[in-house]
């Protein structure tokens, strides 16, 4: 068995000594370097917009504005709102005007700088909570709200009128940054036929070929992408990628030649997408005995200039809302609605690391309400099989909940642990605190129509295989664990196995890698794939093992009768006579997601195919002097089904849950009250460093499930999702202080201490 | 202007204008990209280089500051004995995801190994912390670097 085991990433090697091509690294003949000029007024009508004396400079190709726009001027991602590059008004700090190609990148900036541009500034909306305000600009629908999402289940009066106790909250969350090392890039090269082939960083090369084909009026037979090394992506790849590929298609087809347009970090700070900053309120209560009977919930996204991907962020947010318990009676609402600000979109949780802080961390203070114990609340109300959620899916199979739960409590030994902290004094304190979460697999009920992958393998006629999906490899080990699946299925060595890059004509649209479902959703195409594969060959194996070929079986290279292992013949030899039969050794399998639903009035349904489950249990130190916390110690529990590759897994929970004490301490993306960024790099916006990381145990639960690739589910994203409330509790735990607003920066932490000294 | 300098054990020269970063210098003229731009302001380290026998970041620093110095890219690095190891005991550790800061990461390593063959893990951490990952939480990088210590140590 190749599943299962700690097997050397594919790219391992290539990567650590510089071999590994990367967008930037790429070079062609001829080729331009691309950039853009950006809007640094957040709001404002443009007067002027005037480039015939950049185009005058000499050695710059190109010089192009909306009107120059081959194609449609729009960059489709749910709705249609989003321009390439601005008309007539401009409305974030960060919005593309123009673009240009030149020799150099002296050149390049030298155009930039002779575009004569004037804007006529208008008053910006830039606080969320004013979206309806009489003397709020209207930026989008009649109403500023790109979307209302709602879950509608029992009588929340009637719930809540059974509750000995009700608390009400209001949690705050920031933006957040992606901080992909790699920054956002794209090579496009004009083919002498007429149509562009794309080269770049991206998660979703089938987003990036519609939005070129769309931008520069192409067919989108003519249009090819292929994705390069990508460095990083986290959901900050998912459809931001398309607008680079726009602008560097257009500079291409424009000028005849190669253009490399790749964004430096500043630029790619202010004008690429962010995790959405977010107000939810919690009305939630419970009987004496501890069961929740009732939860209202009210949710605000601060979505920006346009919608993109906030539809279904937003409602990922809300289908988490009401976290991983049973809650017969429940309300929420979710709006996102439009700022003067710089559109946000995916980042890993999607929606859910906002809602999930805000009850994970209401659940804490429910239960000091009750004056119970915050792990025996969990416990009363935790989700189990055959439960329904707060949607009225019933779980099937595949909850690790309670796994994660025993697991985390008994390794990080907590209730022992947090009665030995507790005992410690000093102006140094420490305390734990717990996250319980859990994770909507694939995109589900918000984007059935995406929801297809497609694979091909090509087993050459030494035995060896290759194979090309339509998901991307961004640092996950995406190429790593799918060929473990197919070296399972065929029952050779994993190093006989390779995967191919994205290349958009070798595969079809597989929709987007993003929602943890690359594993599942591209292993089950591939798995398709082999069993297409193992059929053909099964059928020239038969005749000469007298038998049908559903007696074929495969396995630790070789091809056996199944009623008689005995005889075989070896996988090589197999594949060696089914080539000469002419029997199809290259496929292209493909797979649909099962089912899921959804009622948008009631937000009833089967909102995913299947769920993740996380528990968290963090120790924190609070410096009571000046309100730093350091995040000591995480035990972290995942169920993810099966982990086919343990290592990777371990690389998921340990750098996800980094990611997410990044989100809970530190990182906080300013946006001044004018709509100005404050701080737009890497020396002002903090990301965690070596010394920053807390020892983090990962403890890997798998509660298989049924329709995954050996039991695999997804679960990249939710290592970050559960760790900002973790954290938060653990410092209630700490020093008694509740901070409903993260990030918990010492400067909040220090100012919330001196308040409570001084209630006392 | 014409510098001279040696690069990865080789003399060479290069024309460069005095605004040039170090960075591209080595990049653009002597394609050498396994050493990458991440931040350009010296916050990242994914332009880790040894510049007179000490790590550096290559994009704050002029390219005439190269005049008359030793350099060492991962490019050069990879082939020695030590950063073989060091890269051979990455792979095994899980240590690379993206691995757009991995160069970076093998030559800082590699700055602290040749100073303090067996380094603590406290050693390491602080080696490390002008390094930025976003990918592993640090820990398998860790994990890598005094695994190739330790590699190295049995070696001799």
């Amino acid at each position: 068995m190749v599943v299962g085991k700690r097997v050397r990433r594919v790219d391992a090697v290539a990567k650590a000594n510089g071999e590994a091509k990367y967008v930037s690294d790429m070079k062609m003949p001829g080729m331009l370097i691309g950039k853009v000029l950006f809007s640094k007024v957040p709001y404002g009508r443009i007067l002027r917009l005037d480039v015939e004396s950049a185009r005058c400079i000499d050695g710059v190709h190109a010089v192009l504005t909306s009107r120059d726009v081959p194609g449609k001027n729009n960059c489709h991602i749910v709705f249609d709102d989003m321009p390439f590059l601005a008309e007539n008004e401009v409305r974030f700090y960060g919005q593309a005007i123009a673009i240009v190609a030149a020799e150099s990148e002296a050149k390049a900036f030298e155009a930039i700088e002779a575009i004569e541009l004037e804007i006529e500034p208008m008053k910006p909306l830039v606080d969320p909570e004013r979206y309806s305000d009489s003397e709020s600009p209207l930026l989008f629908g009649k109403d500023n709200v790109f979307s209302h999402h709602k879950i509608r289940r029992g009588d929340i009066d009637r719930g809540f009128s059974e509750c000995e106790a009700i608390i009400e909250r209001t949690y705050l969350t920031a933006y957040q940054e992606h901080a992909y090392l790699e920054p956002q890039g794209m090579l496009a090269v004009p083919s002498a036929e007429g149509g562009v082939d794309v080269y770049g960083t991206m998660q979703c090369p089938f987003y990036v070929h519609g939005a070129v084909a769309d931008v520069t009026g192409l067919v989108q037979s003519k249009v090819r992408i292929v994705q390069t090394t990508t460095g990083g992506a986290f959901g900050g790849k998912e459809d931001v990628p398309s607008l680079v590929a726009g602008w560097a298609s257009m500079l291409a087809l424009s000028s005849r030649k190669p253009v490399k347009l790749i964004l430096n970090r500043t630029e790619d700070f202010f004008s690429m997408s962010k995790r959405h900053p977010s107000r939810t309120r919690v009305k939630i209560g419970a009987t004496a005995t501890g069961v929740i009977k009732a939860a209202e919930i009210d949710i605000l996204f601060d979505a920006g200039a346009y919608s993109t991907l906030s539809p279904v962020v937003l409602w990922r947010g809300i289908v988490h809302s009401c976290g991983p318990y049973r809650i017969e009676n429940a309300k929420a609402d979710a709006r996102a609605v439009a700022t003067n600000k710089v559109p946000c979109g995916a980042y890993r949780g999607f929606g859910s690391p906002q809602t999930l802080f805000a009850i994970e961390s209401a659940i804490d203070e429910l239960a000091k309400e009750l004056e119970m114990d915050e792990i025996e609340l969990r416990k009363i109300n935790h989700i189990n099989e055959g439960d329904e959620t707060v949607t009225g899916q019933i779980l099937s199979d595949s909850v690790g909940l309670q796994e994660c739960m025993d697991k985390a409590l008994a390794q990080s030994d907590f209730f022992e642990l947090r009665e030995k902290l507790s005992r410690e004094t000093g102006p140094i304190r420490r305390g734990v605190g717990v996250s319980t979460i859990y994770y909507g697999v694939g995109l589900g009920a918000g984007g059935t129509h995406l929801a297809r992958t497609g694979a091909y393998i090509s087993v050459q006629p030494d035995g060896s295989a290759h194979f090309a999906v339509g998901t991307t490899e961004m640092g996950q080990g995406m190429r790593t664990v799918l060929g473990q699946i197919v070296a399972e299925a065929f029952g050779i060595d994993y190093e006989r196995v390779y995967c191919l890059p994205v290349d958009s004509s070798r595969v079809p649209d597989s929709g987007p890698t993003v929602a943890s479902r690359a594993t599942t959703m591209s292993g089950r195409a591939l798995l398709a794939a082999c069993g297409m594969i193992k059929g053909n060959i099964a059928r020239v194996i038969a005749d000469e093992f007298g038998t049908k070929a559903v007696n074929i079986s495969f396995g630790e290279g070789k091809v056996f009768r199944a009623d008689e292992p005995s005889r075989f013949i070896s996988w090589e030899s197999a594949v060696e006579k089914a080539f000469r039969a002419k029997a199809g050794l290259a496929v292209v399998g493909h797979d649909s997601s099962p089912p899921t639903s959804w009622d948008e009035k009631t937000g009833h349904g089967d909102a995913y195919v299947v769920f993740s489950w996380a528990v968290n249990v963090a120790q924190v130190a609070v410096d009571t002097r000046t309100g730093v916390v350091s995040l000591e110690k995480l035990w972290a529990a995942h169920d993810m089904g099966k982990a086919i590759n343990p290592q990777l897994v371990e690389g998921q929970i340990e750098g996800g849950s980094l990611q997410g004490a990044g989100y809970a301490l530190i990182e906080e993306y300013l946006i001044d009250e004018s709509g100005i960024p404050m701080n737009p790099r890497f020396s002002f916006y903090h990301i965690p460093t070596t010394a920053d990381a807390p020892e983090i145990v990962p403890i890997i639960v798998e509660a298989a499930y049924k329709d995954g690739p050996f039991g695999a589910k997804g679960f990249g994203e939710q290592p970050l999702m559960g760790i900002a409330p973790a954290v938060a509790n653990a410092v209630y735990n700490a020093v008694g202080v509740r901070f409903r607003e993260q990030p918990l920066i010492p400067e909040r932490v220090w100012a919330g201490i001196k308040e409570k000294n001084h209630e006392n | 202007m014409k510098i001279n300098f040696k690069l990865n054990g080789e003399t060479v020269s290069a024309e460069i204008s005095p605004s040039d970063r170090l960075l591209d210098v080595l990049r653009e003229k002597f394609d050498l990209t396994g050493t990458k731009e991440g931040c350009g302001e010296g916050e990242c380290g994914a332009c880790s280089i040894i510049i007179g026998g000490r790590l550096a970041n290559s994009c704050i620093i002029p390219a005439f500051q190269a005049e008359g110095v030793e350099i060492e890219t991962i490019e050069g690095i990879s082939k020695t004995d030590m950063g073989k190891v060091i890269i051979e005991a990455f792979a095994d550790c899980g240590a690379v995801q993206c691995g757009f800061c991995i160069p970076g990461f093998v030559v800082a390593g590699t700055a602290l190994m040749r100073d303090n063959p067996s380094p603590s893990r406290e050693e390491v951490v602080t080696a490390l912390s002008g390094n930025l990952c976003r990918c592993t939480g640090y820990e398998k990088i860790i994990e890598g670097v005094l695994e190739a210590a330790k590699r190295l140590g049995e070696g001799k």
